[in-house]
């Protein structure tokens, strides 16, 4: 059972060959059993889980269900949940407890998703490594000594690991795709304004974008459906109609123009990730697509731009986490400045505190121009480049990261390096396109993710073609082992 | 040396909206602390903000009262800075781009001579809490139910000159946010309130001096006593070789004075950038079109009409106008009576000002209505009374003795027209005080008044004083 996909899962449930609450205790059982080595879960929320699970097997008799009912589900620990702890990785929220849900939250239970638990995360969602989390680091379920990547490592590994069949993540730079990649499942970040950022706690809010991560394509549509659409306590989210992800999965993907931009296949990639992509465009070419040189001659500045705009809005962010309302307050204040510099000096990992730092510089008198401004014309001459890019191409595809996942501790000093990591993915975050990774099998024994750029909106298309070659191939299907 | 005095004002209007500018949570004033807060008022984390629409109509209603240019395109900002009052860490504010640019007002001085005071922007934003200092032995308290209040900024240019100008100026600002019924204008709660910039430069030159800043002035008397405070130090410093600082000051009442606040408090890099969570605001030309037809008649229009239709002297015309509460009352008074103009004026800003002054209410809330004080008048001019039995007969219709006709009646106020009985009074003062009689026809004129003075005492003072006159003089002449 733990290794069927949600659509899968559907089918047994509603044909009742197993119930919610058997299913549910599995893949508890899992996580109980095999969690303590990876470290994925922050929070598991037991009691709710099997309610939940109940309440979807009452659901199933009646007939009234969704393809989710009673499909176990883990959110990542940004997105607030009430009554239960959302602690966003952080020292500063460990002891908050929401008093609301995200709508996403929302969305996935009234789907009649079971929720298991809340999955670890980079601090505040920064990071590349999950390294960075005030609950300790998430290790590789491939190689308990690498990284899971991050910053939705926990629900990338868990995932993997078979510890539940889908989970939420968010994606600020690549923070889904990448943990997906690194850890061989399948992950979407919709088009910036898809998925409602109501209860999603914010890093950079004009990036960020919440989405689901699986075992497969298939999985993400079903997931999509349930998560996207216009929320009006949400001004950014776009009032569009809401295709069905699901309907055009099988659609077919003849004459399909696949672009690869030159500069993703640079000399930062390592040499079997670039031959495992290689593969997996040779088997898009047999699918009848046409392949096609692009360039995207911006993208060389996409961290630095990144790493000015990001801080920037996080230094903002951030502010509210001041020990006066909610959250970490440190013991015996001084006074006002006592308060606020201890409660968040004390608060706050160094990864945060550094991209506070970087980001009040950035925004100060006298550095605005140079620093904000000038990051956001590179951001508008980034947009431009996929525009015209998509203007010729329908997809544009390359590795999701230059490196299978690396040593826990490797790029630990050296946060440059840690921030190359998500080199083909931040771009897409910066033109706000949808962006997807799915398993295009190993180098040196790790996974090895596909890394898929669709037009704005185009989410239907970047599924309908994930799909197909998940149809071909069965690298999605593979599981680490000992899980 | 002569000086010259350079002000301009920054005005806080809190808009009239039910509910906040970026929640759903009420705004009405008064509530038990924090009640009025929702999460997002509270910033908790995970939440966003939604623009209340209402606040774009009214800034668009302000902007249009201004002759100010809308912009089809303005943009929401973060004003970043820690305050406990401050739960987000920063302030929602317009900043490069607000929805209200340049406009103007013209404005009536004491000497009834009109100013033009040049408006250089208004701007929409949110209000922080309040952190209460007192009662919580030595740790402050925080209330956050103003916190998501919408504001609209109001930012003049340095054009006024003394601090009469700047109070006369504050007053037609709070008049007009009032006709637009935008702002409820009450200063005492704090939803309508003001800073004044201030400096002093020798008379002729073409720099401004630098200025201060003075906050909490809450009041149109504090603004006055502040600037003129604010004045003389600057003046005096200068005089004595000193130099002003540009900072911020508070205003004390209790000890009429302006003190620096503490520099900590200011020395702030707000670390504008625009607000990622809201989209720009887009104001349509059909927006402003369906909003300028809405527009009620302003306070100039309006103040303008009554001198044309009513013959009122400006400084009569500029009273009435200050409400559209107060123009209504008039106007219906005029009309229901179909007295003077004059009489009606002299009365609303005589007696029912003063009464209403005396215990502090509205004159939406005079116990003397519209209908009565125009019976009235027609009793003054229809001769049943005389306009100081009206005084009388008001003190009676403000107590709520009932209509002006039964209060007449039942106090036997009606005035005596029938000459004969006029006659036989006279002819009895008359008897009465041979000596005075005698000193007023050896040429003592200035006696009149006193035979005036028995009559009226002796009437009750209902005599119609005109027939009296020329009675008592027939007589006193025979």
């Amino acid at each position: 059972m733990i290794n069927k996909t949600i659509a899968e899962l559907s089918k047994e449930l509603h044909a009742k060959k197993i119930s919610s609450v058997e299913l549910t205790q599995q893949f508890l059982d899992r996580i109980k059993k095999l969690d303590k080595n990876l470290n994925s879960f922050i929070t598991l929320t037991e009691d709710h889980a099997l309610a939940d699970a109940k309440k979807a097997d009452a659901q199933i008799a009646k007939g009234a269900t969704t393809p989710l009912t009673g499909i176990p589900f883990a959110h990542k620990d940004i997105f607030c949940t009430q009554g239960i702890k959302t602690s966003c990785g952080s020292k500063m929220l460990d002891p908050y407890i929401s008093p609301y849900d995200a709508t996403v939250v929302t969305r996935l239970k009234d789907a009649g998703t079971v929720l298991l638990g809340k999955t670890n995360m980079d601090e505040f969602a920064m990071g590349s490594s999950n390294e960075n989390s005030f609950y300790g680091p998430v290790k590789n379920p491939w190689d308990l000594e690498r990284v899971p990547g991050g910053s939705s490592g926990g629900s990338a590994a868990a995932v993997a690991a078979r510890l539940t069949p889908g989970a939420t993540g968010t994606d600020t730079g690549g923070s889904i795709r990448q943990p997906a990649a690194l850890c061989g499942v399948s992950g979407l970040k919709p088009t910036y304004g898809r998925v409602s950022r109501y209860g999603m706690i914010a890093f950079a809010s004009s990036l960020d974008q919440g989405g689901p991560l699986a075992k497969s394509a298939e999985d993400l549509a079903i997931l999509l459906n349930a998560m996207a659409g216009h929320d009006e306590r949400d001004s950014t989210s776009v009032d569009m109609a809401v295709p069905d992800f699901t309907a055009t999965l099988n659609d077919s993907i003849r004459g399909l123009r696949i672009g690869l931009p030159k500069e993703y296949f640079d000399e930062g990639l390592d040499k079997n990730v670039a031959i495992a992509i290689q593969n997996a465009i040779k088997e898009y070419e047999k699918l009848g697509a046409t392949i096609h040189d692009i360039h995207l001659p911006s993208s060389a500045l996409s961290i630095p731009a990144y790493y000015v705009l990001a801080p920037a809005e996080c230094s903002s962010n951030l502010a509210r986490f001041d020990g006066v309302r909610y959250g970490h307050r440190c013991k015996d204040p001084k006074d006002l400045e006592d308060l606020y510099k201890r409660s968040r000096s004390e608060g706050f990992g160094s990864e945060v505190t550094r991209r506070i730092m970087i980001g009040t510089y950035a925004l100060s008198a006298g550095y605005y121009d140079a620093y904000y401004l000038k990051a956001q014309k590179i951001r508008g001459l980034i947009r431009e480049d996929f525009i015209n890019a998509f203007k010729k191409v329908d997809v544009i595809m390359g590795p999701t990261s230059p490196t299978p996942a690396f040593k826990l501790g490797e790029k630990v000093s050296d946060p440059i390096s840690m921030y190359l990591s998500d080199i083909y993915t931040i771009a897409v975050n910066l033109a706000g396109l949808p962006g997807m990774s799915i398993p295009a099998g190993f180098a040196n024994d790790l996974p090895v993710g596909l890394h898929l750029v669709g037009n704005f909106f185009e989410e239907v298309r970047l599924l309908n073609v994930a799909h197909h070659y998940q149809k071909v191939t069965d690298w999605h299907t593979r599981s680490p082992k000992g899980f | 040396m002569e000086w010259e005095t350079v002000i301009g004002l920054e005005i806080h209007a809190q808009l009239l909206t039910k509910s906040k500018i970026f929640s759903g949570a009420s705004t009405a004033f008064g509530a038990e602390p924090n009640t009025q807060a929702c999460a997002v008022d509270l910033g908790f984390p995970g939440i966003l903000p939604v623009l209340n629409k209402e606040v774009v109509h009214m800034a668009i209603k302000f902007g249009l009262g201004v002759g100010a240019e809308i912009a089809a395109k303005s943009v929401f900002a973060r004003k970043n800075y820690f305050y406990p009052d401050l739960p987000k860490g920063y302030q929602i504010s317009q900043y490069e781009l607000p929805i209200v640019g340049k406009g103007h007002l013209d404005v009536q001085l004491e000497d009834g001579t009109m100013k033009r005071i040049n408006i250089t922007r208004a701007h929409l934003e949110e209000d922080a809490g309040k952190s209460l200092h007192e009662d919580f032995h030595g740790l402050s308290g925080i209330d956050l139910n103003r916190a998501g209040t919408p504001l609209l900024e109001i930012v003049s240019e340095p054009d006024m000159r003394s601090a009469k100008e700047a109070v006369a100026y504050l007053k037609s600002i709070h008049s007009l946010v009032r006709y637009l019924e935008i702002c409820d204008g009450n200063m005492q709660e704090g939803s309508f309130r003001c800073d004044a910039n201030v400096s002093v430069r020798r008379k002729g030159d073409s720099k401004y001096g630098t200025r201060t800043e003075l906050k909490n002035i809450n009041s149109f008397r504090y603004v006055e006593k502040a600037i003129n405070y604010e004045i003389e130090r600057q003046i005096a410093l200068i005089e004595s070789g000193g130099k002003v600082t540009q900072e911020t000051r508070l205003f004390d009442p209790a000890k009429n004075e302006t003190r620096p606040m503490r520099s900590k408090e200011e020395a702030n890099d707000y670390r504008y950038f625009p607000d990622p969570d809201l989209l720009p605001v887009a104001v349509t030309e059909e927006m402003i079109k369906t909003i300028r037809d809405e527009l009620p008649e302003l306070p100039h229009q309006k103040r303008q009409r009554f001198m044309e239709q009513y013959g009122l002297s400006a400084y009569d015309a500029d009273v009435l106008v200050s409400s559209r509460a107060l123009a209504a009352y008039f106007e219906t008074v005029v009309e229901e009576s179909g007295a003077s103009a004059k009489l009606a004026t002299n009365w609303i800003m005589g007696d029912l000002s003063a009464a209403l002054n005396k215990e502090n209410l509205e004159i939406t809330e005079s116990p003397v209505t519209t209908a009565q004080l125009a019976k009235l008048l027609q009793r003054i001019e229809d001769d049943t009374i005389s306009g100081k039995i009206a005084k009388t007969v008001f003190e009676a219709l403000w107590n709520k003795e009932g209509d002006v006709d039964h209060i007449i009646e039942k106090h036997g106020l009606k005035q005596v027209t029938d000459s004969s009985a006029i006659e036989k009074l006279v002819e009895k003062i008359i008897a009465d005080n041979p000596e005075q009689v005698t000193d007023y026809r050896s040429g003592k004129d200035k006696l009149f008044g006193y035979f005036v003075g028995q009559a009226m005492k002796a009437s009750g003072g209902k005599i119609n004083p005109q027939q009296l006159n020329e009675l008592l003089k027939k007589k006193l002449s025979a």
